[in-house]
This record gives structure tokens, sequence and C-alpha cells, in this order.
């Protein structure tokens, strides 16, 4: 995973709550058995018209945020699917982190793993950020992960919490997986407390 | 030691390390793979030259991309065929149980584990689906994880884990005739919202939940996510019991009586505290029906769809306005007004045998009118046949439904199955999403009977006077 410790780049916004992983990525696009390519299918029902154009009044079609990094928007993203195709292809279009005043588990996990940062502020400053890149052209935000805080060109916006072993797994690009594997005689002592009774999924004898 | 909530037992059984500052890390007893969220977890584990930990603790099937049109028909969309050819080719390579498409228990992954007797109370269950809280009524402690960590979960059979808050769903009270689990887990969301649950795991208790079947149970727990909550869960009882005795991988003889005993102690200690508890009175709720595209944004049949200017906030007006413009609605429309054009009863949510039951009976000896297309997917094949030996599958052809395969389906439309831009659906599934069930189409989640009927009015019509006209 690609380390993240500060990332400076151009906010789009996207003004609405409640935005789900089927619009993020619809379901035609999880269909791929392979890791990446899921950038074509980002936001697919809302930056193209049914005839395949692009929507010209989508966020992300917009020429002044062609080269956004950073995206804003509203309460509980990410909520619905557990698909991880999502933060792949927010990563993939080009973002390195996503803000908003909550998000939804899953999602928020999955960017994790992907070194896709969730930022989790206020209502009020979300507000603020919204506004400010809707109507400040080039509006750009610091994100500053060993500091925890967002910031703009003239101040320090504000502070995020995030959990610590997250942000060390983050700023050094660990692999989740290879850390637990440390503690294999962890998970082999305990298998051999687990109960009898438990269920095995060996196909049953017809 | 002091009193636990059922959450907090469960997870404690789990542990296999847990230090200060770290998250903890958890076991999970059984791992559900499918076609969709496993591709790249698997080539995650060549990549790095790693195995599946316990092949015996996994179980693949094939749902989402699989067609619904008989089997003697192949997959005609080639990169979903790609993909169901991967998941074959993986679970080969690392020694997975698969149900493929032709197995006669293959079904919707969330209805195969209980049927198999895979599903138990106290288990922790993990599936690359967010739809894994479904296992929860069994007091099993079930969520949906993503590839990454499904990955992590094939590798280790752990995953590391924050505790999430412990929260208490009470419904008491006796259930009005013609309301159904459906209705109860709709009127949660629409009270405590698409995000409420968020950082939770839901404990629904009361004498409603204790009254439901375990087909009901699953129901309710399966749209825990929908309300944002991590997991949902139900203390196991006889009824759970009595639903798992005798299933291929329920425990036997000795080793009954030994879970049986285990089993009895999953239930929150008098005097354990949840972090939060929200209280519904059953005798209040309704049939309802989702009007928006999101399943907080729902009505009782007998109301109306709201109007925006009512909002309680800007965001929540533009979010309203933005929902009713999506879905062709005008403010105040009564919900029995909406005219339907499709009609689909299945999903990991309503479409196991009662759920099927509860459709046929509504739809018996009457026709689907005219305009309607309407269709009914059976969770899983062992639902398909249960049915069809009840001779459900006449009632509903009878009655102008087709009658198909199992799988996922039109719930989100992965494979044919999809809504053509502007159709409007009453749907028995989970979620209302914008374009979930094709793009452009226009989702409202009912019950099986609210949809049944439905299907031969032609408009929602309410349930409970069904009988009467």
């Amino acid at each position: 995973m690609e380390p993240f410790t500060r990332h400076t780049g151009l906010v789009a916004p996207l003004d609405r709550v409640d935005v789900d992983t089927d619009q993020i990525i619809p379901k035609q696009f999880l269909k791929s058995i392979a890791r990446t390519g899921f950038d074509a299918g980002l936001f697919f029902d809302w930056r193209f018209r049914p005839d395949g154009s692009p929507n010209p009044d989508f966020v992300l079609n917009k020429p002044e945020y062609q080269a956004a990094s950073v995206l804003v928007s509203g309460r509980n993203f990410g909520s619905g699917s557990s698909r991880e195709h999502a933060p792949w292809a927010l990563q993939q279009f080009g973002f390195r982190a996503v803000i908003a005043p909550s998000f939804a588990d899953i999602f928020r996990n999955n960017c994790y793993q992907n070194g896709l940062l969730p930022v989790a502020l206020p209502d009020s400053i979300v507000r603020q950020l919204l506004d400010r890149a809707a109507s400040q052209p080039g509006y750009r935000l610091s994100i500053d992960l060993e500091n925890q805080t967002v910031a703009d060109e003239r101040d320090t916006l504000a502070s995020f919490d995030i959990d610590p072993a997250v942000k060390h797994r983050l700023l050094n690009g660990l692999d989740d997986i290879g850390l637990t594997l440390q503690h294999a005689d962890a998970i082999e002592s305990f298998e051999r407390r687990r109960p009898t009774f438990l269920p095995h999924t060996e196909a049953v004898p017809a | 030691m002091p009193p636990r909530t059922l959450f907090q037992k469960i997870w404690d059984a789990h542990v296999v390390r847990d230090v200060p500052g770290e998250p903890t890390l958890l076991y999970i007893d059984l791992h559900l793979v499918h076609e969709v969220t496993s591709p790249q977890a698997f080539e995650g584990l060549r990549l790095t030259d790693r195995k599946v930990r316990r092949p015996d603790l996994t179980i693949a099937t094939m749902d989402h991309n699989t067609p619904t049109w008989p089997l003697t028909q192949p997959v005609t969309d080639t990169i979903a065929k790609e993909q169901l050819d991967a998941l074959e080719r993986n679970c080969k390579e690392f020694g997975i149980r698969l149900e493929d498409r032709f197995s006669p228990l293959q079904g919707i992954v969330h209805v195969i584990g209980p049927e198999l007797g895979l599903t138990q109370p106290g288990l922790t269950i993990v599936c690359g689906d967010s739809h894994t809280s479904t296992h929860g009524a069994f007091g099993a402690l079930a969520f949906g994880i993503g590839t990454s960590e499904v990955e992590h979960v094939l590798a280790t059979q752990t995953l590391p884990q924050r505790k999430p808050e412990a929260m208490e769903v009470r419904v008491e009270g006796d259930l009005p005739a013609g309301v159904t689990a459906k209705d109860i887990v709709l009127g949660i969301i629409g009270r405590i919202g698409i995000g409420g649950g968020v950082g939770h795991v839901i404990e629904y208790t009361g004498s409603a939940v204790r009254g439901l079947s375990m087909e009901g149970r699953m129901t309710v727990c399966n749209m825990s996510i929908e309300g944002g909550a991590r997991a949902g869960m139900i203390a196991p009882d006889d009824t759970t019991f009595a639903y798992v005795e005798g299933r291929p991988h329920a425990p036997r003889g000795a080793a009954w009586e030994q879970a049986l005993d285990a089993w009895r102690s999953l239930r929150t200690d008098p005097g354990a505290v949840y972090d939060r508890t929200v209280t519904v009175d059953a005798s209040s709720l309704v049939p309802h029906v989702t009007w928006g595209t999101n399943p907080g944004m729902v009505a009782p049949v007998d109301g109306r769809v709201p109007d925006p200017s009512n909002a309680a906030s800007d965001d929540d007006r533009r979010s309203l306005e933005q929902a009713l413009r999506y879905m062709d609605l005008k403010p105040l429309t009564p919900i029995q007004d909406i005219q339907l054009d499709r009609v689909f009863i299945g999903s990991c949510t309503n479409a196991r045998i009662e759920d099927l039951r509860a459709a046929a009976a509504v739809v018996r000896g009457k026709r689907v009118h005219p305009r309607v297309r309407a269709m009914v997917v059976p969770g899983s094949h062992q639902v398909k046949v249960a049915a069809e030996q009840e001779g459900l599958d006449r009632v509903f052809s009878e009655a102008g439904f087709e009658w198909r395969e199992a799988g996922c389906s039109m719930c989100l439309g992965m494979n044919p199955d999809i809504l053509q831009p502007g159709e409007r659906c009453a749907s028995t599934s989970n979620r209302n999403f914008e374009g979930r069930q094709g793009k452009g189409g226009r989702t409202h989640l009912v019950s099986p009977p609210m949809a049944a009927a439905a299907a031969v009015a032609g408009h929602f019509v309410d349930i409970r006077e069904w009988d009467r006209g």
C-alpha cells in the first residue's frame, strides 16, 4: 500500500448527503477480476447522460475540477454495499482523500486498506469547504496525517480524529496481513482452544 | 464477571490477541465467498505466495452474476462468465468448497449458509457482502467486509477490529395483521435513519422479535446495514435451535447437547448496559413502502410522499428534492396512487420459503395486472425445490408471475434481470438506491405480501384491506 503522509490538492465539492457505493461505482463495473480500471465507472450514472455523453452539470466534468484530488461531500458518505471497488474507483480517478461529516463503516475500512484517507470533520466545517470549493477557483486543501490537520493556503481549518493504529499503518504503508501473520502463534493457540462442535464446510457425504 | 451483552460475549469468545492501542485480533469461524468480491483477494494471495489458512471454514457460491433463466441455457454475458470461471478456478486452486450454478445447494450466500446449518449461534461470520448481517438472526456476530479484508481472512482466518458499540432496538407488543418483519425493519430504519446505526452492532430484543420465525428474524437482521449498523443480532432461543437441528452441518448426538449448553448462555445478562437503546411499539407498526432513493425514505402504506418544504434542514430538503426528481413523484402523492411496471419477489432479504408462501397466499387465484411484469426468484435452489413441492410455482405461474432460478437477480441487477430506464418496481429487496435495479429504474421496497398485492392491483394497496377487497 502506498503510504499517506501529507497531501495538498485541488478540492471538488460533491454537495450531496448519503452518497452510496452504488453511485460511486454502479454494479456493471463490478464484474472485472482485475484491480485496476475502475476509474472508468466512478459516479458513472452522474457523470454520463443516458446517451453516453458527459453530463456537463456534474461537478467532476467541470473544467475547473479536472485535476481534483480531494473530494468533499455530505454526511454518511459511502453507505450501502461493501464493494471495495468504490475506494478503488475514487483512488484510480485521482482522489487521495475524501472529507465528509461522517462515513459508512465498511467504506471507511475499505479506504484505510488502500491508502485513501477518509477525513471526518464537523458539519459546519464541511459546509464551509463545500462553499469555498464551489466559489473560489483553484481552492486547495492540505491534509497532514501526522499532525491530523486540514489547512488551506491561509489557515489551519480543522483537526481530525483517526485511530492511532490505522494512522501508523497509513503513514508507513504497512500490509495488514503481514502484521497479523506476526501473531501466527496466537492464532494457532486460539485454534487449539476452539470447541469441537463448531461447524466445518467440507462437503457432506451424500 | 460483570453482566455482558450478547454482542460482548461473542466478541470476548473470539479474541485472539488484545493489546492496548491496537485493534483486537478477532477469530473468524465461517467465511462465505462469492464471485464478485473475491477475485482480487485470491489474486493477492497468489502475488504474495500465501495459502488459504482454513479452507474447512470457508465456502463459496455463485449468486450475484448468475442468470435466473433455465440452467440449460448458458451464461451469455462474457465478462460475468469470466468472473464465475475465476471463482471456480480459485476454489479449485485453494481447496475451497464451491456450490456452483448447477449445484442443488446453490443459492444466495446468505440463504444457503443457514440452510446448510453452517450458520449457527455464537459464531463470527464474515463475507464480502454488506448483507452478511443476515446471519445475526441466529445469535452470531456477522458482518460485511471489503475485498482486502476477504484476503486477510483467507490468509489468516482473523480480522483486526475495533470494537463497535452495542445498540439495543427493543420491539415490544403484538404485530398487527398484515405487518411483517420487513415492515418492522423498514419502520426502524425510518426512525433511526440510514446512518443511525453507524459504529454500532444492533441487538434486536422484545416480544415482537421473539415472536418472529427464523425467516422473519433474518429479514430484520439482513437490513441492519441499511440503518448503517455494522451487524444485527438476535439472541438464540428454542425457535433458533429447532431451525438448526438436523441440518447437514448442525452438530449431532453428544456434540448437539454440548452446543445447546453453550448456545443457551448466549443472551444479554440482566443488568448489562447497551451504549444506546431505541424502543419501538410493535402495535403501532403498519405496512411500509419506500418512496425515495434510500431505505430510510419510507412511508406508511396509508400515507403520502413527503413535501420537501417541510424538511428539517437544507441538506434534508435538497436530498428529498433530488429523490423525488429521480423517482418522478410529486410531493404529497398518496402511496396507493403510485402505479407500477414491475414486481420483484426475491433477494437475501425476502426470498426464503416463508416469504414465497406469504406472497403466494395473496396471489392465489388472482392475475397479475396486465401492465405489470412480475417475477419470483427463489433465494436458493433448495427454496425453489421446496416451493415446487408445495405447488407454489404453479400458484405464481397461473397468476402470471415468472418463476425463475435462484440468485441475487434484480436486487442489484448484476445479472440480466434489470429495470429499464423509467420503469417503476415494487421489490422485496433491500436497496432503493438510484439505478440499483437498472440505470434509471425506480425501486420501492415492500414486504412479500405487499409486493404480491401490488402486482395484482398494478399499484400499491394496503394489504390489511386485501382480504376484504
